[in-house]
């Protein structure tokens, strides 16, 4: 008789205490305030009197085993054996004397790992898989991050922006990239190419249907086989019915572009959390580099440097501005693509006059 | 040594620049490893012709239903074959790292280890949902790694129609501005759930991410379906010394400018003495006051957590916030969490049965209304779940009397 297969042991999230740092377990619960002495790095005072500072510093968040064994030996070297992870893929050393920081941050720059992403920076784009990994990608992810964290190095290890500035991007308009203050978005223009052989083959058709936030899509007969048609007047393209349905081909070299949102906003910090609006689209989807797309993030970015307050976020910056402003300010065209038209668009109407000149 | 790479034109030319690059990663794996040769062959492809080139598929491993991401390539040439056969099947699989995203190198290299065994070399520290994604592995080799990696303690995360991997922020673990053990609350709402986890029958997925305060750095309320954010109910804390010390440091006009005028709620004042006054009744709690002047202003001490449910991007019906349904609970003691585990099993139950297929917790309110999902999940309503009242009077109200003595009940019960 074969031997039973192993079964999983279903432990779930691990418990933390193995893994944190001495100092952090010490004072879980127990810290007093914080200052940051210089960008990319962080001091945390505890109510016990103990110290720890932290030293962040940029990854290219898909990482080769070499490139973390590198991470694990400066760690074990020039810190305490301990890193984290933030949510934006920087990894954080935490020491408990102010004197290892400074040869930290030197091991750090000699093997090319920027320090910074604290404070009024540019932190590093949280972004998707696309080409290397995704099923359903518009266009890469992870070179179209290094291309521009390229661009925003010195954003990312300087602490001169008027607050933080969150950048996500997304390979397709599920938008797993997610909210930020700014966010660049594949945007299909066209609707879906129906592979008419393959839809009876590969997909459910009722819930691709279903899938349709337009109700564009139904079902058919095309040359004797079931498949689906798209009503093409109807078809907002946000490709919906792509992950359920290969067959309705919405990626397009050509016609998949990319769209630019601002003012995404999670904190609670002054305002309220807000969502990211659209600022520029028909950006060409342009590897390996994508040029275009850095441009447009740059307008943005230097309008806002120059011209927001301290702790404005980049949609406080526009909301306060007025975004007549904001287009004038950033040299972007206001389009009629910009006036929302999906249910509850009017509230996005200015019923008022409050208008500036 | 591998076999010969292909010419990569399109991807060299994100080697140089000043941020690390990927590719050069890819590269030195290549050396040594015939699948990262063909993904860089599949990879650069892509960049010639801007498609992409995965299909998913079923892989899994003994026991689990989810938590493998199986992706096999559709470059194949004429004759039907992959066009670059080592890489034909590059599965990822999604394991939960413990809350905080804490590592001690030691696990770190044991990761690499066995990644280098079974799979491609190529870890994401983190993916969106916040899993490690252990990148390019073949069919043979996911069982394997999944038990190598199972046995060091780590568990598979979700994927599919699941509760999906959570997130916490560092919190209590080195930040003063934590109001709850978002470590403990994490596990205590994802372990508690890993059933619906590894066996995907949900109607679509759930997220569940836990920030300490409401400068909610873990996105919770823009993305989870279940947000709980660390919160306080009594004054926040001053230590006039330390404004006074801040005020002499940074001028008045800088004081009056960024952080009295930038309250939401006007709920701030300078005194003439440097000192600073509070209107505690009208804070809101936004954290501004607190960041800015972190050694002067901390949260109270009555601190606890405040519960939004049905967060999420655009598809179907559009953006949606999470909304509060639990305006404040304390999470301190232990029937406190318990209270929390059996909130979210509600919740979660509720969801299973009432939502069709492919809706999120957010739609699914949306469609139902507010109300009837409070009734159905055992919550009682209350004004903090509204921005406003309603504005429009297509509303039946003639059980009107009967609810405001409920009101009134629950009142005076306070």
């Amino acid at each position: 008789m074969a031997e039973a297969p192993r079964m999983p042991i279903e432990s779930g999230v691990p418990e933390m205490d193995n893994y944190l740092h001495p100092v952090l377990k010490k004072n879980y619960g127990a810290w007093s305030w914080h200052e940051r002495p210089r960008p990319g790095v962080l001091h945390h005072v505890a109510k016990s009197g103990d110290d720890i500072w932290t030293v962040r510093a940029g990854t290219q968040r898909q990482m080769d085993v070499y490139t973390i064994r590198k991470l694990a030996d400066i760690a074990d070297e020039f810190a305490e054996g301990h890193v984290r992870f933030t949510i934006r893929s920087n990894i954080e050393f935490m020491v408990s004397k102010e004197s290892m920081v400074q040869p930290l941050i030197d091991k750090l720059n000699s093997e090319g790992f920027p320090i910074g992403g604290t404070g009024p920076s540019v932190s590093m784009v949280s972004h998707t898989q696309g080409w290397l990994h995704c099923d359903i990608p518009g266009t890469d992810a992870s070179g179209a991050v290094k291309a521009l964290m390229d661009e925003l190095h010195t954003e990312f290890t300087s602490e001169e922006m008027p607050n933080r500035v969150h950048i996500t991007t997304s390979c397709c308009q599920i938008n797993c990239g997610g909210q930020g203050d700014i966010a660049i978005n594949i945007q299909h223009t066209k609707p879906p190419k129906i592979d008419h052989t393959q839809v009876a083959n590969v997909c459910e058709r009722p819930s691709v249907v279903a899938r349709c936030p337009v109700a564009a899509i139904r079902p058919a007969m095309v040359n004797g086989k079931p498949s689906l048609e798209v009503d093409e007047k109807k078809c907002i393209c946000c490709g919906a019915c792509f992950p359920p349905c290969p067959p309705m081909q919405i990626n397009d070299p050509e016609h998949s572009k990319f769209a630019i949102w601002v003012g995404g906003k999670n904190s609670n910090a002054r305002s309220k959390p807000t969502f990211h609006k659209l600022v520029a689209a028909g950006v060409p989807n342009n590897p390996p580099r994508w040029p275009e797309v850095s441009d447009v993030v740059l307008k943005i970015l230097n309008a806002y440097k120059g011209d927001a307050k301290d702790w404005e976020r980049i949609g406080e910056w526009a909301e306060r501005i007025g975004w007549p402003r904001f287009f004038e300010k950033t040299g972007l065209p206001f389009t009629k693509y910009h006036i929302d038209n999906w249910r509850g668009s009017r509230n996005t109407l200015n019923a008022s006059t409050h208008i500036r000149f | 040594m591998a076999k010969p790479m292909y010419d990569t034109p399109m991807l060299d030319q994100l080697e140089s620049g000043p941020w690390p690059s990927f590719v050069t990663g890819l590269k030195r794996l290549a050396k040594d490893n015939d699948m990262m040769v063909d993904l860089m062959g599949q990879l650069e492809t892509s960049y010639e012709t801007r498609k992409g080139y995965w299909k998913g598929g079923t892989v899994g491993v003994i026991g689990y239903g989810g938590g493998i991401i199986p992706r096999f390539t559709e470059l194949k040439g004429e004759d039907g074959k992959p066009k670059f056969p080592e890489a034909a099947e590059f599965h990822t699989l999604r394991v939960m790292p413990p809350p905080g995203m804490h590592y001690d190198t030691g696990t770190l290299r044991k990761f690499c280890d066995i990644w280098e065994k079974y799979g491609s070399g190529l870890i994401a520290f983190h993916g969106q949902s916040g899993d490690i994604m252990f990148q390019g592995c073949s069919t043979d080799n996911v069982q394997p790694a999944f038990d190598e990696i199972n046995e060091m303690g780590f568990d598979l995360g979700g994927a599919g129609p699941a509760v999906r991997t959570g997130m916490s922020c560092v919190g209590a673990a080195r930040c003063e501005q934590s109001c709850v053990d978002e470590g403990r609350t994490m596990r205590t709402l994802v372990n508690n759930a890993l059933d619906d986890m590894h066996r995907p029958a949900l109607p679509y997925k759930f997220k569940y991410k836990v920030s300490g305060c409401p400068n909610d750095c873990m996105n919770s309320v823009q993305r989870a379906d279940l947000a709980t954010i660390g919160t306080w109910r009594d004054d926040m804390k001053v230590d006039q010394g330390e404004v006074k010390a801040f005020v002499a440091d940074k001028g008045r006009k800088y004081v009056i400018d960024n952080v009295i005028t930038r309250c939401p709620t006007q709920a701030l004042s300078l005194n003439d003495d440097d000192t600073l006054a509070v209107d505690n009744r009208n804070c809101v709690r936004c954290m501004h006051c607190i960041n800015v002047m972190t050694k002067a202003l901390s949260p109270g001490d009555d601190k606890g957590v405040t519960l939004l449910c049905g967060g999420k991007r655009t598809l179907k019906i559009g953006d949606l916030m999470g909304t509060v349904i639990v305006p404040f609970h304390k999470m301190e003691s232990d029937e406190d969490f318990e209270w929390l585990e059996e909130l979210a099993t509600e919740i979660l139950d509720f969801f299973a049965e009432n939502a069709l297929e492919h809706e999120r917790t957010g739609e699914m309110i949306e469609r139902i209304g507010l109300t009837n999902f409070l009734e159905g999940v055992g919550l009682e309503i209350d004004p903090n779940m509204i921005a406003q009242p309603r504005m429009n009077p297509y509303v039946r109200t003639d059980g009107w009397e009967e609810e405001a003595a409920k009101w009134n009940e629950r009142q005076a019960a306070q």
